[in-house]
Formats: structure tokens, sequence, C-alpha cells
């Protein structure tokens, strides 16, 4: 289905246009003085909102007491990463980066080959778009770099930024049918990463943000396949099978992820023989896996759902086999439907990788910062407030800036649309 | 044939795995002489529960079954708050008013993207237990003292049971009082008015039922460094609850906003075309409709609610969680231990899955 680059006029353009016509007094009496009550409303939640609005900016500004972030700014971000050791971080950055930037220069090119959409922005007002689409991210990167005391981050950025620049020129001039080595390569670049990261520094020595990230990334790649699988399961003709995927299925998603992190810490290694005892890291991926999948599997067993039951049909009337079918027809539409909803989940389990910290004891993000209030600096001073509002902040700019970008991925990728 | 070959070899697998993991439990087992069975629900649990009459000799499982009635009592509460607070925020989301759609937005961008155990945290360190000491105590008339030992409130003297009973004749009343409006606008066609008519009968009904059993009002005061009177939260509680209920409401106001977004447009002009007013529009087209399409995902959001309140072992309040490990650190063996918590966690899942798919069921439209 094509788009047409110019929409019919709707009721809602008009709208706004009739709006914007009345100039500011028109939208003050529309937005806040509609009627008495409308008033009270703004009036009582203006002052409300503005207190609230007063007393964190004086907290930010004024009253907060922030030596001990700029003390612990490395040990929030990356643990006890050796020194020595930095430039596989940067290196890392950088693949990650360029992996990035491949992924969105080709989807980008095939858009504009196809034809169908109209051309991106170019000049200042891409630059604009972008900055409007990215502001927390640019703007906590930015306020990190003042805070730092060397050069090091700096060149990272910078190295990094090349690297996605250079990505997505590479990307925009893959031909159309490259998705499948695409990701292969993406998948072979994870690989690598992670044997080249453990390098530095064991799986049980990392801490900080990177742990988080690591932790989430991992699991989500690893619970992708049994996610699959399982909503295969769910829905097969072959009721022992599909009793299985169930159990598991509805079993994980009645269970919370907290007990099953504790019991990951103190009894899993009652379930495997004691030479196999695996190390603390491995056992949140273990569980983190085997939770996420649960939920993957519900996520794809939706997009199975949405794919019209006329191309399995056809599929089998063209004499492919059931699972030809499957695989070829049916999962590559169905995931491709997917793709925002499991970038939600792996949204929640960023989130969820902080109860890692707590259930396990290693020092991931909120870890070390209930950590940091214990230096013996910042004892019994209630710097809690300042520790916790910087970590949530580093939360909050990677949870909105993925769930907005998967907004805008799920119109680029056309969900819903044929 | 080949198919339930094939349906025989995954079983087999299958249970391969789960004998390999059993077997290797046992043999750890005993090769560390732990038991495996359940006879330490019997031993007595060696440890206190705080804000309960809980004693040490008590037994373990009566130990996990205070835990029990924690988390419901928690999980309970917080699906009542947050239904709330949710309702109001997604509809706020909706308004005209540019100030309330404002704050709504931002509430909601901005707890819906930050981890669950980060605010607890945040809330219990950074918020309750930085409140003022006992001397200088916060207070808001007779309403509320808060201080580091925890958040007093109004409450009722007398059995709270009984309490309990008068609201539910008093909800009777009101569902009696509205029957007969509606039925008196259905004869006569004179405006049935329920709201009019419901809510003094609910608060009569409620206020002389109560006197009449013998129920009464204490408000909490502050008597040198002590609170007497009232109703004191723990901080723990409070702590707990108030995160579990700021964030699941930003979930529970996203599914508003858009259960109520998602009913067709035409509705809304067809009850205009019927010159219904903009209450009537929202209460008798509207919301009805977006109430069933949200009912799944609100019934998602309060089992996330239930499963969440295991955080409470953050901050050691002693819900299932913290209970079963504490008493693992007391000794008891943990295998069956956290076994036997994740099939209490099923129960209750299960439970409210029911009760959810039972009034979906209900509710759903019949179609062809």
């Amino acid at each position: 289905m094509s788009v047409d680059p110019n929409p019919p006029e709707t009721a809602v353009v008009e709208h706004v246009v009739v709006a914007r016509r009345g100039g500011a007094r028109e939208w003050v009496r529309t937005n806040l003085f509609r009627t008495p009550l409308d008033a009270a409303m703004t009036i009582v939640f203006g002052l409300v909102g503005g207190y609230v609005l007063y007393r964190f900016l004086r907290f930010v500004l004024v009253t907060g007491r922030w030596t001990i972030v700029k003390r612990n700014l490395s040990l929030y971000l990356k643990g006890q990463w050796p020194d020595g050791d930095l430039w596989r971080l940067v290196v890392a950055g950088m693949i990650i980066g360029a992996g990035a930037g491949l992924v969105a220069g080709y989807i980008g090119g095939v858009r504009d080959r196809s034809g169908l959409y109209p051309a991106p922005p170019s000049g200042w007002r891409r630059v604009r778009e972008i900055s409007l689409r990215l502001w927390p991210l640019i703007a906590l990167v930015v306020g990190l770099l003042l805070l730092s005391t060397t050069i090091g981050p700096w060149v990272t950025v910078l190295l990094v930024l090349v690297s996605i620049a250079v990505g997505r020129a590479v990307g925009e001039r893959l031909p159309d049918g490259a998705a499948l080595i695409l990701a292969a390569g993406l998948v072979a670049a994870a690989v690598f990463l992670v044997w080249f990261l453990t390098r530095a520094l064991g799986w049980d020595g990392w801490g900080g943000m990177i742990l988080n990230v690591y932790l989430a990334v991992i699991s989500i790649t690893l619970c992708f396949p049994l996610g699959v699988l399982l909503a295969l399961g769910r829905r097969s003709e072959f009721p022992i099978v599909r009793g299985i995927a169930t159990v598991y299925i509805e079993g994980f998603r009645g269970l919370p992820l907290l007990p099953l992190l504790l019991m990951a810490n103190v009894a899993l290694g009652f379930f495997v023989p004691q030479s196999l005892t695996p190390g603390k890291v491995v056992r949140a991926i273990i569980i983190f896996t085997l939770f996420t999948a649960a939920y993957i599997a519900e996520i794809v067993r939706g997009g199975l759902q949405s794919v019209p039951r006329g191309q399995f049909e056809a599929a089998r009337a063209l004499g492919l086999s059931p699972i030809t079918t499957t695989f070829r027809i049916v999962l590559p539409q169905a995931l491709r439907n997917v793709i925002p909803a499991i970038v939600g989940q792996f949204i929640s389990l960023f989130k969820d990788t902080t109860l890692a910290g707590a259930a396990m004891g290693f020092t991931d993000l909120l870890s070390a910062a209930s950590a940091s209030t214990k230096q013996s600096d910042f004892q019994g001073q209630g710097v809690f407030a300042e520790a916790g509002v910087f970590v949530l902040l580093l939360f909050w700019v990677g949870s909105y800036t993925m769930s907005r970008e998967s907004q805008r991925l799920e119109s680029r990728l056309g969900v819903g649309e044929r | 044939m080949l198919a339930w070959v094939f349906q025989f070899a995954v079983l087999a697998i299958v249970l391969a795995i789960v004998a390999w993991l059993v077997n290797n439990v046992r043999v750890n087992s005993s090769e560390q002489n732990i038991p495996t069975g359940f006879a330490f629900l019997d031993q007595p649990a060696g440890f206190e529960i705080p804000g309960n009459s809980f004693r040490q000799s008590q037994s373990v499982s009566a130990a996990i079954y205070q835990g029990f009635l924690n988390t419901l009592r928690v999980a309970l509460a917080g699906i009542v708050l947050a239904t709330i607070l949710g309702v109001a925020v997604g509809v706020g989301r909706l308004t005209t008013n540019w100030v309330v759609r404002t704050i709504c937005k931002v509430y909601v961008e901005v707890l819906r993207n930050i981890p669950l155990p980060g605010i607890v945290s945040f809330v219990y360190l950074g918020v309750v237990l930085a409140m003022p000491r006992t001397q200088d105590s916060w207070k808001l008339g007779p309403l509320v003292v808060a201080n580091v030992r925890g958040v007093s409130v109004p409450w009722v003297t007398g059995s709270f049971l009984r309490f309990v009973l008068v609201l539910l004749a008093a909800s009777a009343a009101t569902y009696a009082v509205r029957r007969w409006r509606l039925a008196v606008n259905a004869r006569t066609g004179e405006p049935a008015k329920v709201g009019w008519w419901a809510v003094p009968v609910f608060v009569l009904v409620a206020f002389w039922g109560a006197v009449l059993v013998g129920n009464g009002v204490t408000t909490p005061e502050l008597e040198g460094r002590l609170t007497t009177g009232g109703m004191t939260f723990q901080p723990e509680y409070f702590a707990l609850l108030v995160s579990l209920v700021i964030y699941t409401a930003s979930h529970i106001a996203e599914i508003v906003r858009g259960s109520i977004q998602a009913v067709p447009k035409g509705q809304v002009e067809a009850a205009g075309a019927l010159a219904l007013g903009s209450w009537q529009r929202l209460r008798f087209v509207v919301l009805p409709q977006a109430f069933r399409i949200a009912l799944p995902a609100f019934g998602n959001q309060y089992l996330n609610l239930m499963k969440n309140s295991s955080l409470g072992f953050l901050i050691s309040y002693f819900d299932l969680t913290k209970v079963v490990s504490t008493s693992i650190g007391n000794r008891s063996p943990a295998v069956p231990a956290y076994l036997l918590l994740m099939v209490i966690y099923l129960a209750i899942s299960l439970t409210i899955a029911g009760v959810v798919n039972f009034t979906n069921r209900r509710l759903q439209l019949v179609t062809r």
C-alpha cells in the first residue's frame, strides 16, 4: 500500500488551524478557562504543579549536595572496570554505534529506494528533528561530559559518533536483500563483544550501568529463540507439546522475578552438579532468560495470530511443507509485527536488571548508588536522594529514549499496514 | 503416527531434564546433609516480624502465614489506590485543560520509565526515612501525623470486621435505592438523579450503622514523643504501598487513555446527535465500552502489582518473600522453602487471573 505524501486535510488539522488563528487569548480560553470549574482546576493544579517544580528545581540547583555524584560518577557508570582496559569499552561503544548506524541506515536506504515515503529533511531541519527526538539523551551525555575531569570521555563520545555516521553511510548503500546478512553480522559482533569484554574482567567483577545494559542485552538475545519455540509450541496442533509450552508460559508469568533471583542466588547450585555451579552473573542471566522467554513467547504468539490464515493456507497449497511454511512464510511476517513489543519487553528487562543487584549482591547501578551513600565521606548525611535521583535519571533517559525510538520504528516498519 | 513419536520424544526430553534437576537436588542435599522435605515448617521460626505480635517460638508455617497476610495487605490496598489514581490520571490526560493534561503527561512519562526497585529504594531511603523525628512531626490538622516512625491517619475504633459489614450493608442499600430510582424513571419519566439519592443514602446508612454496632473514630495525636490514636502505618509498609501505587497507576493511566481513545469516534458523535450532554456521553456511552476494552489489561496490572509487592524484600517489609528468605537465613532448607514460596505466589496469581477472566467473560459482548 502506498502512502500519499500529501494526506487530505482532516477535521483535526482544521481544528488546529482554527485554534492557532485565534491567537494566544483564544488558546488560553479554550485550554485553561473554558468553564468556571476548568478555571478552578487550572489554578489549583497550576499552583500544586508549580510548587513541585519549584521544589524540584531548588533541589537540583540549590540544596542538592551533588559531590557524591561527581565523586562516584565512574563507579555508577562502569563499576570497578580496570583503567588499563578502558579502551575495550571504547571499542565496544564504537562497535555498538556502528551496528546501530548500519541498521538505521539500511532501513532508511530501503525506504528511500522504495520511493513510497517522503524524503527525510536535510541540513538544519534534520539536526532540529534529531535533537527534538533525542533531547533527553543529548542533554544527559553533554551533562556527563561537563562533569568529567579528563579528556577520555570526550574522545569516546566523538569516536562513537563517528562510527555511527560511518555505519549509517555504509548501511544506506547496502542492497535491499542484505537484511539476513546484516542480522548474522550483528549476532557475530555480539558474540565477539562478549568474548572481547570478558577478557578484561571476569563476569562477576562487573558493576555499574554497564552491568545493567550487559545483563539486559545478553538475556534478551538468549531468550529470543526459546520464546519463539515456546510460542510455536503453544500454537502447535500437538496436544502434549501445547500442554508443555502452556504450563511453562503461564507458570513463569505467574511468578514474581525477585524471589526467582533470590532462589537462583541461594538454591540454583542445588539443581546442577557441583562441578557445574555457575557464577553469579551467569545465574542472573539464566533466570532473566527463562523468565523473559515466557513473555516473549506471548508477544510472538500475538504476532503469529496477526498473520492472516490465508498466508498459511496459500503456502500449503503451493506444496510447501509445514516447517518451511512456518519458518519462511509465517514467522517473518509475525516477527516484523512484534518488533516494537519486543523493544518494550527489552525496556522492562533493562529496568528489572536492578533487581539482580539487590537479590544477588553485585554492584549494579542502583546498588552502587546505595553503596556510595555508605562511603565514609557521605555516611549518615542523608544524601540518598541525590544519588537516587541521578541513578533514576540515567534509567529514565535510557528507557524513555528506547520507547520513543520504538514507536518511531513501528511507523517506519509499517506495522499494521498491508 | 510420526506426530505422536515426536510428541513423546519432546515429553521424554522435558521429563528427563526435570528428573535430572530433581536428582541433582537430592544428591547435593544429601552430600551437604540438608533435608529436602517440608518438616522445617513445624520448627520454631526463630525471628520476629516487626509490627506484629508474632513470637520467635511460633512455627515457620505460622510465619509464612503472617507473610501471606502482609502481602495481601499491601497488594489489596495497592490495587484499590492504584486504580483510583490511575483512572484519574488517565482521564486527566484527555481533558481540554492544558495544565491538568501536562501534569498527567509528565507524571506518566516519568514514572513509567524508571525501574520500580529504584522507586522503592528512593521512597523509603530518600523520603520516608528522611521524614522529621517524632518531636517535630509533620502534621496536617487532625488528619495526618507523619514522622520517621511511620504515618498515622484517622481510623475506626471497635471491631474492624463489623465496620466492613456495615459498609457492605450501606452498599446494598445504595444499590437498592439506585434500582428504585431507575424504576421510577422508567415508569413516570421523572429524572432518575441516582447520584442525588445514592450518595446521601450511603453516607447515612454507613454512619448510623457504624454508630449502632459500636464503631467510633480515632484521630492521631502527638503526645511528646509518641503518636497515640489513629492508625499508624509502619514506614516500610507505607513506602512500599506508595511506590507500588504511583508506579502501577502510571501504567493504568496509559491503559485508561488507550481504551477511551479506542472507543470509535462515531459513538461519541452519535451520542452528541442524540443530545446527550458531555457527562452523559462519558457515563453512558464511552466509559462502558472503554471499560470492556480495558478490563484484561487492568487484570494484568493487578497481577503485576501483586508480584511486585515482593519488592518489600528490598526494604525489609515482611511480606512472603522476606519471611521465607529470613527463615532460610535461620536454617530452613532453601530448595523446599523457595519451591513453597513459588507455589503460593502461583496460587495467588492464578486466583487473580481467574477472577479477571470470569469478570471478563461476563462482560464481553456476545457476538456471532
